[in-house]
């Protein structure tokens, strides 16, 4: 009913295993299906100049995005995602009674980059010309730096819809393969120039931001270029692969082998390999095929004091602490990652989504614990709490037949009425079984049978599929909320079993009880979701927004209420992050000392 | 700031309403069956009482202690489960509305009778509201009379508000009938002395813990722990503070809101015990709840009484930067965990902020005024001189920001004569004199027994005047003090000060760790009224402040020479250590001798509450120290230390310099 029909992603053989494909025009997939290689290479998702398909001050493709149409009805804009064109009539009423906004009060951002109002750059003449001297590509466009100054927490936004520059990278370069960074390296220790990496530019720990009083020049090193699998060893089911391809880039290469990584972060249309390495980053089917850390099976890392790397590609050794346990999480601060081996698996046989209602949270919450417990947990299973589940809601586009209409009535009527479930309260799980299809729909079973235990509903394929999309939207629906007054973000923390319902209704209570006190009219959206499971917790996902009309400084406000939600999280047992990086959180203090490329955090000595 | 200072000044201009006005007027019936909805809009529908019980004994916390008990005891974890549902059924409560209506029906009844007013603050109760809608609440009542215990479940019934559960001694568990009515209008019982008992400490934990988890109701416990018989504030009982924090510390609840409740009494119910009690003989022969079955108790007036809900307190906004929540996350959270320092401290100090407030919003009547004026005047007091020294104190408490219940278009000789009237029990008019109402001793009895009668009369009218004590004690600290010091420098009275009120921390109940603050305001409010003068760093009573300090001196001099014949005695026996028993009936002897004689004029000692508070202030300032051995605390004296607080206090030497600050 959502977007498509089923058949297209419950085939005998999944041709796109990645979870993409709910988003995804199937058009111009086929298009690119069967091109060679070398067209590949062209067609790479981010180009050299990026800024020529992506937005300089928001998130995602120039021609994708959200808007309210002059009817006022919400629609999505471009062909490149299954969603271009759709109406989603229930949007506007939901997006003006959560946050109190109003289409009337815009808050656009300025128009166009003006690269004039951009300082020169501070140039390392000595690098740059022995830079030129090995014909490695670089720039010295305003363009260029402004896109690589910034990764996509809320503030790093704020100010470039306002027009507002920080420090910028001074030149960017674009290393073509591995020996290109050994060059740049050793160029930078040699010119005493700072070096800070960027991989698909998501960053939301603030890890790309440059420190403003870096007096040598800095130089942002671009790894997209280097986006190529190296070879697949299919006896021993590793990949040896460049880390500045795309996740979505690599999952389509290795699909058209019949193989995947299963390693799908939700930022993974975007963000590298190299990236995820960097911040131990952890993907929505990390059950069946582990986070990071479980895939990796080797690193090639380029630090200023040369090369590191193990000498043999094995699933475990014992010689000492596992160097990749420096680097996974480094965020860039000890070198730059070059190329990585990683665990591939064959492509599932079948892939099937359901969902299930419970009564409330509590018991939903049990649900997952059970299901952790009894360790069977389904590709995915994730539970949104009652706010989310209206949101998700709201994304509903608008349905064609009478048909479905009728049958969503009839749906709520058993859910609501006959079982008497408060559609304030309830909740819902977002599950994706994949495998062999006996074994999934076993599988599915045990699941849902476990569920029933604990109240749960089985709600259906759809539900579960616009779960997922809400994870890709989001970001797009921020830019359309920052256009109405509306800021917000996401942060996650991972915590132990116990703690989770306190540590979820605490944070969510703390949230809007400071921004009540700090001058925000209206109620924010404060939300979340258990993401994933764990044999001794979970990780759960909080979203934040609130209408800033009327306030001086609301990023500031924004800055306090995290601080403080943050704080709220540690009192409560939970980590600062599970997934996004957060060196920076760590120290607030020295935060520039450990964000600021790789010569200023470095203090482990390989 | 830090937010109990913020607490502190909040507003105490409370509105009254007497809520038996309109008892008096409609049916008390058609109010006891009149239609209550439980207003809370927060959390998940309430559980019923089956409900809360099973989850206290199937909680993962009471399943860890009932296998260490096992373990310890050897006995099987089915029989220790067994002893566990024995204890939270002799514990636990069954509140039904259907009993509360029956009992609002007795009490409004019974409440015409006692009293002619009952007044409330219709704005705390706005307020009370208000946090019950935000977080699961703590009501926390002084305690005073047995009259405190329903009066409040009486109230919030009265105005739709959640009936609280409340932690009650076992003792009243006892009695037939009543105990099973006070179980089901919310009542849960606790064992007096728990000690060591671990099973019964878990339950009991968990069981409150339980409750305000669930935001069953809002739990309501005394934290002075008993009635107090002095009817001052009695030093805080941690035990049941710290469970009610608990699961804020643990994040189980965002936050608890404190309300501390101020009752305050004309006239106590059961006036005439409380001097029996506090002197440590045996009671007549009825049981409490007999006399208030009497109907001569029935038949008396007791005059208005005063119930003002104070501001509620967030325990989070108190913790912050207090307490660092963290420290639990490294245990499993239903493991027992020792409360750390720092977590002690912060109970500590709440608890005490909790009593402060409550006496902030304490409502003095003319009468206590009176009492305090009598209680210098032992000897009798013209009536004229009576009353313009009572009006005087009037406005020197109402500076003090006291609330007064003196009430306005009276003539001050009708306030006075109604006063007195009201209390005949204690004071006597002959001719113009005013004096103490004493039995006169049968003729040929011991002259023991007629200080004994004399005791019982002047312990009754300082009870009432200990209900005004905590107005005077911090100005009445400082004055001593400037009686006491060589120099008139600042450091040297606030050295003084500090240690006065380390010398009677339990008598006045001071909140901890604001002994600079607490100074600061005691000047100011002498400075306000024009007793002293602070010049350069000096602090000097005014010519006109004189009369100000004397009478404060005056007000605390009989727990001075109290203290000071405690010392005597402790330091003139020349035994090493000494149980509180042996300590209780010595001091008894040796004082009464002392009064025979002539040279000592305070009864106060006489009062064992005073005797203990004395024994703990000297353990505070390690002139004692106090040893366990076989289920039996030893003190064992300093003798010199104790013989330097004596002259300390008799002027002799200085304190010993603290540090200075204003904190």
């Amino acid at each position: 009913m959502f977007v498509l029909d089923n058949a297209s992603w419950t085939g005998p053989w999944v041709t796109d295993s990645s979870i993409l494909h709910l988003l995804i025009c199937s058009s111009t997939k086929e298009e690119e299906t069967g091109t060679t290689r070398e067209k590949h290479r062209n067609c790479t998702h981010l180009p050299q100049w990026r800024q020529e398909v992506m937005k300089w001050n928001g998130w995602g493709y120039s021609d994708s995005r959200f808007l309210f149409n002059k009817k006022g009805q919400a629609e999505f804009t471009g062909r490149r995602y299954r969603l271009g064109g759709l109406i989603f009539p229930s949007l506007k009423d939901w997006f003006e009674s959560t946050f109190g906004a109003n289409l009337q009060h815009k808050s656009p951002p300025t128009a166009a980059l003006n690269s004039s109002a951009i300082t020169p750059p501070n140039l390392n003449e000595p690098f740059l010309q022995d830079l030129k001297s090995m014909g490695i590509p670089h720039s010295l466009e305003a363009e260029d730096r402004v896109f690589r100054a910034h990764g996509h927490c809320l503030h790093e936004i704020f100010a470039l819809r306002e027009g507002r520059f920080g420090r910028l990278p001074d030149m960017v370069v674009w290393p073509n393969c591995h020996d290109d960074v050994v060059k740049i390296v050793e160029l930078a220790c040699q010119h005493n120039a700072c070096l800070i990496p960027y991989g698909g530019g998501t960053s939301v720990s603030s890890a790309l931001e440059c420190p403003p009083d870096e007096m040598r020049s800095i130089v942002s090193l671009d790894t997209s270029q280097m986006n190529h699998i190296l070879w697949i060893d299919e006896k021993n089911l590793t990949a040896h692969v460049e880390a500045g391809i795309v996740g979505q880039e690599l999952e389509r290469l290795l699909n058209e082998s019949g193989f995947c990584t299963g390693h799908e972060p939700d930022s993974m249309e975007f963000s590298t390999l190299g990236g995820w390495v960097a911040t131990r980053a952890s993907g929505m089917k990390k059950n069946i095929y582990g986070n990071i850390e479980d895939l990796v099976v080797h690193i090639k890392m380029v630090t200023p004091r040369g090369v590191v790397e193990k000498s043999c590609q094995v699933p475990r050794m014992s010689t000492g602490p596992d160097i990749h346990h420096f680097i996974m999480g480094s965020e860039g601060t000890l070198g730059v990652v070059t190329e990585v081996t990683l665990k591939i698996r064959p492509l599932p046989e079948y892939q099937k989504y359901g969902s299930v209602v419970f009564p409330n949270f509590e018991q939903g919450v049990a649900c997952l614990r059970e299901v952790a417990k009894q360790r069977c947990a389904p590709a995915s299973i994730r539970l949104m709490d009652n706010a989310q589940f209206q949101f998700g809601h709201a994304l509903k586009p608008q349905v064609s037949s009478i048909f479905t209409s009728f049958l969503d009535g009839l749906k709520k009527f058993y859910i609501t009425k006959f079982k008497g479930f408060d559609t304030h309260r309830l909740c819902v799980a977002t599950l994706l079984f994949e495998g062999d299809r006996e074994k999934v729909l076993q599988h599915e079973k045990q699941v849902y049978d476990i569920a029933a235990k604990f109240g749960g509903l089985a709600a259906g394929e759809d539900n579960g599929q616009r779960g997922y999309m809400l994870t890709f939207v989001i970001a797009y629906l921020r830019d359309l909320g920052m256009d109405y007054y509306v800021i917000g973000e996401s942060f996650e923390t991972s915590v132990p079993w116990d703690r989770v319902l306190d540590l979820c209704r605490n944070v969510k209570e703390r949230i809007t009880r400071e921004c009540k006190e700090r001058g925000v009219q209206f109620p924010p959206m404060s939300t979340c979701r258990v993401t994933q499971t764990y044999d001794a917790g979970a990780c759960v996902y909080f979203y934040f927004a609130f209408n800033y009309r009327g306030l001086a400084d609301p990023v500031h406000v924004y800055e306090q209420v995290e601080h403080a939600a943050r704080e709220e999280i540690l009192a409560n047992g939970g980590s600062l992050s599970h997934h996004h990086g957060g060196m920076a959180l760590h120290d607030e203090g020295s935060r520039w000392g450990t964000s600021a490329g790789i010569w200023a955090g470095a203090r482990i000595r390989f | 700031m830090d937010s109990s200072a913020q607490y502190l000044m909040l507003s105490r201009r409370e509105d009254f309403r007497d809520i038996l006005e309109e008892r008096r007027t409609s049916s008390d019936l058609s109010h006891a069956l009149k239609s209550f909805t439980r207003m809370s809009s927060r959390a998940s529908p309430p559980c019923s009482v089956s409900t809360l019980n099973k989850t206290v004994l199937e909680s993962q916390h009471l399943h860890y202690i009932m296998q260490e008990v096992s373990k310890d005891t050897g006995e099987p974890l089915e029989a220790i489960r067994e002893e566990a549902a024995g204890i939270l059924e002799e514990m636990s409560q069954n509140l039904q509305l259907g009993y509360i209506r029956f009992l609002g029906f007795i009490l409004s009844k019974v409440f015409k009778r006692l009293f002619r007013k009952i007044n409330v603050n219709e704005e705390g109760l706005q307020r009370l509201q208000q946090a019950m809608q935000e977080s699961p609440v703590v009501l926390m009542p002084n305690h005073r009379s047995y009259v405190d215990f329903l009066v409040l479940s009486y109230l919030l019934f009265t105005y739709d508000l959640s009936i609280p559960v409340i932690a009650a001694g076992i003792p009243l568990m006892g009695m037939q009938l009543i105990g099973e009515i006070l179980r089901r209008s919310g009542a849960f019982f606790i064992r007096r002395s728990i000690g060591t008992d671990k099973l019964y400490w878990a339950v009991l934990s968990e069981y409150v813990k339980t409750i305000l988890r669930k935001d069953f109701a809002p739990v309501e416990f005394y934290v002075e722990g008993l009635r107090s018989r002095t009817l001052k504030s009695l030093p805080p009982k941690l035990g049941m503070m710290h469970m009610v924090l608990e699961p804020f510390f643990k994040g189980e609840v965002y936050d608890i809101s404190l309300v501390p409740i101020s009752i305050s009494y004309d006239r106590v119910v059961e006036e005439s015990l409380l001097a029996y009690e506090i002197l440590g003989v045996p009671k007549p022969k009825e049981t409490t709840m007999g006399l208030l079955k009497a109907r001569k108790v029935m038949d008396e007036d007791y005059g208005n009484m005063h119930v003002c809900f104070g501001h509620p307190l967030s325990v989070r906004d108190l913790a912050k930067g207090k307490v660092n929540r963290k420290q639990y996350n490294l245990i499993p959270r239903d493991l027992p965990m020792k409360p750390s320092e720092s977590i002690h401290a912060f109970a500590n100090t709440t608890a005490h902020l909790v009593l402060r407030l409550q006496q902030d919003n304490m409502v003095l009547s003319p009468w206590s005024l009176m009492a305090t004026i009598l209680m210098q005047n032992l000897g009798g007091i013209n009536l004229k001189l009576l009353t313009k020294q009572t009006v005087w104190l009037k406005w020197l408490v109402l500076d003090f920001g006291a609330l007064v219940d003196w009430p306005v278009q009276v003539a001050d000789s009708e306030v006075m004569s109604s006063g007195l009237s009201l209390h005949h029990s204690v004071v006597r008019c002959e001719g113009d004199q005013v004096l103490l109402a004493e039995q006169k001793p049968q003729r040929g009895a011991a002259p023991e027994e007629a200080v004994f009668r004399r005791a019982v009369a002047v312990l009754m009218c300082a009870s009432y005047r200990n209900q005004a004590l905590h107005v005077l004690a911090s100005p009445a600290m400082l004055s001593v003090a400037l009686s006491l010091a060589a120099a008139s420098s600042r450091a040297d009275i606030y050295n003084l000060y500090a240690f006065l009120r380390e010398m009677f921390y339990n008598e006045f109940i001071f909140i901890p760790d604001r002994t600079g603050q607490d100074f600061e305001e005691a000047c100011s409010l002498l400075q306000k009224c024009g007793t002293v003068q602070i010049i350069n760093q000096n602090i000097m009573v005014t010519d006109k402040g004189l009369s100000v300090t004397s009478f404060l001196t005056a007000a605390v001099e009989p727990f001075i020479d109290a203290y000071q014949v405690i010392f005597r005695y402790i330091c003139s026996r020349s035994v090493q250590e000494f149980t509180e028993k042996q300590f209780i009936s010595g001091i008894r002897t040796f004082t009464l001798n002392l009064i025979l004689t002539g040279e000592v004029k305070s009864y106060d000692v006489l009062s064992s509450e005073t005797q203990k508070n004395a024994l703990a202030s000297l353990v505070r300032l390690n002139a004692l120290t106090k040893k366990k051995r076989e289920e039996q605390t030893y003190f064992s004296p300093n003798k010199a230390a104790i013989g330097r607080t004596a002259d300390i206090l008799a002027g002799k030497i200085a304190p010993q310099a603290r540090t200075y600050s204003r904190l």
